[in-house]
């Protein structure tokens, strides 16, 4: 079957473009909503009307968050159907059951509670809307916990066999694809940076009206909430994500070197803190491969094998291949793939045919070689390697600023609880442009975990390229741009309510604000 | 339980879980048809704040559901979710756009600074109500007229027009069926406000879109039940799997399966009576006899469709590409893995009733709309 490469661009680039707007709203709701829950229990526990009225501020600004949340996210349920239907046929049989099982277990308990949270303030009693802010909150990380199973399996793939008779990989252990441990080190870093990403968000918005001089008693007690969970969760945050690199070295290697731009494997690899690439660089050349750069020696051994003399493979040896190391090239894996291949064509000639014999043997002859078969729809060996230069500044963007927020929320912490917190102003301004930065991480983030994934949809398994729909690229084309003017104008309005509200305040606080 | 069950019983039980999953959304879909309502029940503003309120405590279920339904569909049936998905791929997407704005319209209307207007985010609910549900309606009547598609031998999927999916909207019956949809969700509504809005004024005028928009309802539905139990349907041979044309094929399938043909005809009595209770009577509880009787209507339906050897998915292209429970499912480990997750469906149904219940507990009136500072 043949597929237009352009419509592969397009189709990265539609999916891309819907994945990156969705993950602009979500982390704020995972975080957010256990801060709206805290701050309720605190009301709840002492009585306290002020935090009742605090806690219905943020659970506000959730709300309006909360819903471009669900309208970004249906779409990308069903782009898999839509532009990723061989992707959907192939692997739908593992893939499909954790987005069915998101659905049912965690979009119904928050969407049902969500409603009695934001309405139920004088329908039900006060434990029973306290309960539904809570399950929200549970709810809303339970659908992060499916979906990065989901994920955590395209990354690594688990729990699975190819079945040559349908032609595709059919789940054959469940608890495997559930349990798979790189989808829990991604779970939790993902949900640790939503926690983190929320606390930057209620510590500059206080920090505006602190600027401002307003809310002042809201502001610094909202700021003791959110700085307090903020410095726990951020320090979690860096260790999972400590963990998750771990896990891309074992199961992703060539993610890996190009997240480090480690062209040439060694033992006792160093790690680049800071680093600018060359441009000219390409694979097996011997060009320098930064023109500038600060490194720790050892480092990535260390954090990658927890050994300071492990060898850490770098992309010339992954492409080429290493006797020493004992890692095939990918040339050598294409030639096993295309083995697998045809030896599927035959088995299913033969059995159209109903040649049992031939079918035997064509069957061992591609279960001998079923390892590899997505290697087997590369064209070059250079294809097997994504773009350096992407995953590099992204994965570097987000270590930075995960250590950047880590001291911020000390800072803050300690400034609140010495009381000094306005006299510092210039850390107040930095709390307020930390924000968008809380974005550009997430985003880094997310961007280093797929495009480093780059040509594999599944890992080791399926190309992106065999992965779209057949279709012509027109169609896909007309819904890109559709989708980035109706998202782009629904972003402008929903960052003008939000704006408009923060500006409003907690109105009925004013009083309380001079207490 | 479902680990000693045969993968056919399985397909079955999946097939029945996506009825009963599409029958609720068709019932939930009072939401949409309640916001095509908002200008000939809401005179005022006063009153549209109070119909949209009564609706924004719903329309995430419905929306939900909708969602559910795709999950549930692409983790038991993942061939019919490639094939129809990316292949009809101009209509889902426009259904898609149509429930995107409106997951945005509820929260933002009112809001200041909204940029766009309270109209806009208003006409937004009206597209989602009309135009996405009788796209929705058309792409259900595909079920019964068909798909251009061929599927290969590696199970691969291809649309053989250039309209991807547009094309159906030629047949009268898809869009006739369509349109059967809208004026149930309507009419769904006009029971939903009854039951939850403490206003005579919409109330009356609630009545009056009941009395006049049944018969236009019901006219659809004598066209849409009798065109399908007349029509022809592709049957295949359970042991060959070879497919062909089969004259008064659904027809059939009711003789076959007694069962099928009392839900059906419990389900079209539940929802007459339903309306009955709204036109004749002053009573506010037409919506559940209405709501229990569209589900199981659309479930009736979906098991003729999906039942006693027959393709849910005929190809108009390559009939021998029709898709069939037992062609199109996922992996029979799978089935009994996600069956064993389905027994979660009645804890899930069990808190969305208690929830209803503890919300609608009493009527929504236009005070408490204007009190209530997160009112929508
Ligand atoms: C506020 C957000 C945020 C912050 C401060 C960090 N991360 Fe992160 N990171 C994410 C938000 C994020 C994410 C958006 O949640 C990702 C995308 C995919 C995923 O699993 O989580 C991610 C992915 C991600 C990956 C790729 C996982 C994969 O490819 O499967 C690694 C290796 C790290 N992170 C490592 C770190 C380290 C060592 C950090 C230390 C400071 C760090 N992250 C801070
Ligand atoms: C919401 C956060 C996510 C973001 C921001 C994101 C980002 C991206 C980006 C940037 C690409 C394009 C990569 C490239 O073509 O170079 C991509 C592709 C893709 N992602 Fe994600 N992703 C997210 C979550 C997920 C999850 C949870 C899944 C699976 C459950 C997923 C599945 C895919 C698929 C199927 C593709 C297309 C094929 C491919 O390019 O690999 N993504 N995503
Ligand atoms: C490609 C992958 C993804 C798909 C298919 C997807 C799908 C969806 C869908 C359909 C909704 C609307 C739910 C409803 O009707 O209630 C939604 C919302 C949501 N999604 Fe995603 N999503 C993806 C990525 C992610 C990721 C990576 C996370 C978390 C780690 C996430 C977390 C959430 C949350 C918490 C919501 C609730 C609404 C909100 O946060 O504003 N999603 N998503």
């Amino acid at each position: 079957m043949h597929i237009d490469p352009s419509l592969v661009e397009w189709s990265r680039a539609q999916f891309a473009l819907t994945a990156l707007y969705h993950w602009l709203f979500v982390p704020l709701t995972l975080g957010l909503t256990f801060i709206v829950a805290i701050m309720e229990t605190i009301y709840v526990k002492t009585g306290n009307e002020w935090w009742k009225k605090t806690t219905r501020f943020w659970m506000g600004l959730l709300a309006i968050n909360f819903a471009i949340g669900l309208a970004t996210g249906i779409i990308m349920e069903f782009e898999f159907g839509t532009n990723w239907s061989n992707y959907s046929w192939i692997v739908g049989d593992i893939f499909g059951a954790p987005l069915a099982i998101e659905g049912l277990m965690a979009f119904f308990m928050e969407s049902t509670f969500f409603a009695v949270m934001f309405f139920g303030w004088d329908k039900v009693s006060k434990r029973m809307h306290l309960l539904s802010t809570w399950l929200v909150a549970i709810g809303s990380n339970l659908s992060a916990l499916w979906i990065l199973v989901a994920n955590g399996w395209m990354q690594h793939p688990v729990g699975m066999r190819f079945n040559p008779d349908t032609a595709r990989n059919e789940m054959v252990d469940f608890w495997a694809v559930l349990f798979n441990p790189n989808a829990y080190s991604k779970f939790l870093h993902t949900i640790s940076g939503g926690y983190v990403l929320a606390s930057l968000f209620v510590i500059s918005i206080s920090a505006w009206y602190l600027l401002r001089k307003r809310n002042i008693q809201f502001a610094k007690r909202s700021i003791m909430v959110a700085a307090s969970f903020g410095l726990i969760v951020s320090l979690f945050n860096v260790t999972t994500g400590d963990d998750s690199a771990r896990h891309v070295a074992q199961d992703q290697p060539m993610k890996l070197a190009a997240m480090e731009g480690l062209y040439q494997g060694k033992s006792g690899a160093e790690i680049v803190t800071f680093g600018i690439l060359n441009p000219s660089k390409k694979v097996g050349d011997k060009q320098e491969p930064f023109l500038v750069k600060v490194a720790i020696p050892d480092g990535l051994s260390l954090l990658s094998y927890h050994r300071v003399d492990a060898y850490v493979p770098g992309i010339r040896e992954l492409v080429y291949g290493s006797k020493e190391h004992g890692i095939p090239s990918v040339a050598e894996k294409m030639k096993r793939g295309k083995e697998a291949v045809a030896a599927l064509t035959a088995y299913k000639a033969a059995k159209k045919a109903g040649d049992t014999a031939k079918m035997e043997a064509a069957k061992k002859r591609f279960e001998a070689n079923s390892t590899y078969l997505g290697y087997g729809y590369l064209k070059t060996p250079l294809q097997a390697v994504p773009s350096v230069p992407i995953t590099f500044y992204a994965f570097h963007t987000m270590v930075g600023l995960g250590t950047w927020f880590v001291l911020l929320f000390i800072v803050i912490l300690y400034f609140t609880m010495t009381n000094t917190l306005e006299r510092h102003r210039k850390w107040l301004w930095a709390a307020l442009f930390s924000l968008p930065l809380g974005y550009v991480a997430q985003e880094s983030g997310w961007i280093t975990a797929e495009v480093g994934r780059q040509p594999w949809a599944i890992q080791d398994m399926l190309p992106v390229g065999m992965a779209t729909s057949n279709i012509v690229t027109s169609p896909v084309m007309i819904t890109f741009w559709l989708f980035a003017i109706l998202f782009t104008a629904l972003l402008i309005a929903e960052v003008k309510i939000m704006t408009t509200q923060i500006k409003l305040g907690p109105v009925e606080l004013k009083e309380d604000s001079h207490v | 339980m479902f680990n000693s069950m045969s993968y056919l019983h399985l397909q079955e039980y999946w097939w029945f879980l996506i009825g009963v999953l599409a029958g609720l959304f068709v019932f939930m879909t009072f939401v949409q048809g309640g916001q095509t309502l908002l200008w000939t029940l809401g005179k005022s503003e006063e009153k549209r704040d109070l119909i949209v309120n009564a609706l924004g405590r719903k329309w995430e279920l419905t929306f939900t559901s909708l969602v559910m339904f795709g999950g549930a569909l692409f983790a038991s049936f993942p061939l019919f979710y490639a094939t129809s998905f990316g292949g009809a791929y101009y209509v889902w997407m426009a259904i898609l756009f149509c429930f995107i704005i409106q997951a945005v319209a509820y929260e933002y209307r009112k809001k200041p600074g909204n940029v766009f207007g309270e109209r806009t985010y208003e006409v937004f609910l009206f597209i989602n109500g009309s135009l996405g549900i009788i796209l929705v309606g058309a792409a259900l009547g595909t079920l019964f007229t068909g798909g251009n598609f061929v599927v290969n031998d590696m199970h691969l999927s291809h649309w053989t027009k250039a309209t991807y999916g547009l094309e159906a909207l030629l047949s009268f019956f898809n869009v006739a069926f369509g349109f059967m949809l809208f004026f149930l969700a309507r009419l769904l509504a006009a029971l939903y406000f009854l039951n939850a809005i403490d206003d005579e004024e919409i109330a009356r005028r609630a009545r009056i879109v009941l009395r006049y928009e049944s018969w236009i309802f019901l006219l659809l539905f004598l066209y849409v039940a009798g065109s399908i139990l007349t029509m022809k349907g592709y049957a295949y041979d359970p042991k060959t799997f070879a497919v062909h044309v089969e004259a008064l094929k659904f027809w059939h399938n009711l003789l076959a399966m007694p069962a099928v043909a009392v839900t059906l005809g419990v389900g079209v009595v539940l929802l007459l009576w339903g309306l009955a209770l709204g036109i004749f009577t002053q009573s506010d509880k037409g919506i559940w006899p209405a709501g229990i009787g569209t589900v199981l209507t659309v479930l009736a339906l979906f098991l003729l469709l999906g039942y006693n050897h027959t393709a849910y998915y005929p190809s108009l292209a390559d009939p021998q590409s029709s898709l069939t429970i037992q062609n199109s499912s996922g992996s029979r480990y799978t089935l009994v893995a996600m069956s064993w997750v389905s027994l979660l469906v009645p804890v899930v149904l069990g808190y969305i009733v208690l929830v209803w219940r503890s919300m609608n507990r009493t009527k929504i009136t236009v005070e408490e709309v204007e009190s209530d500072h997160h009112h929508y």
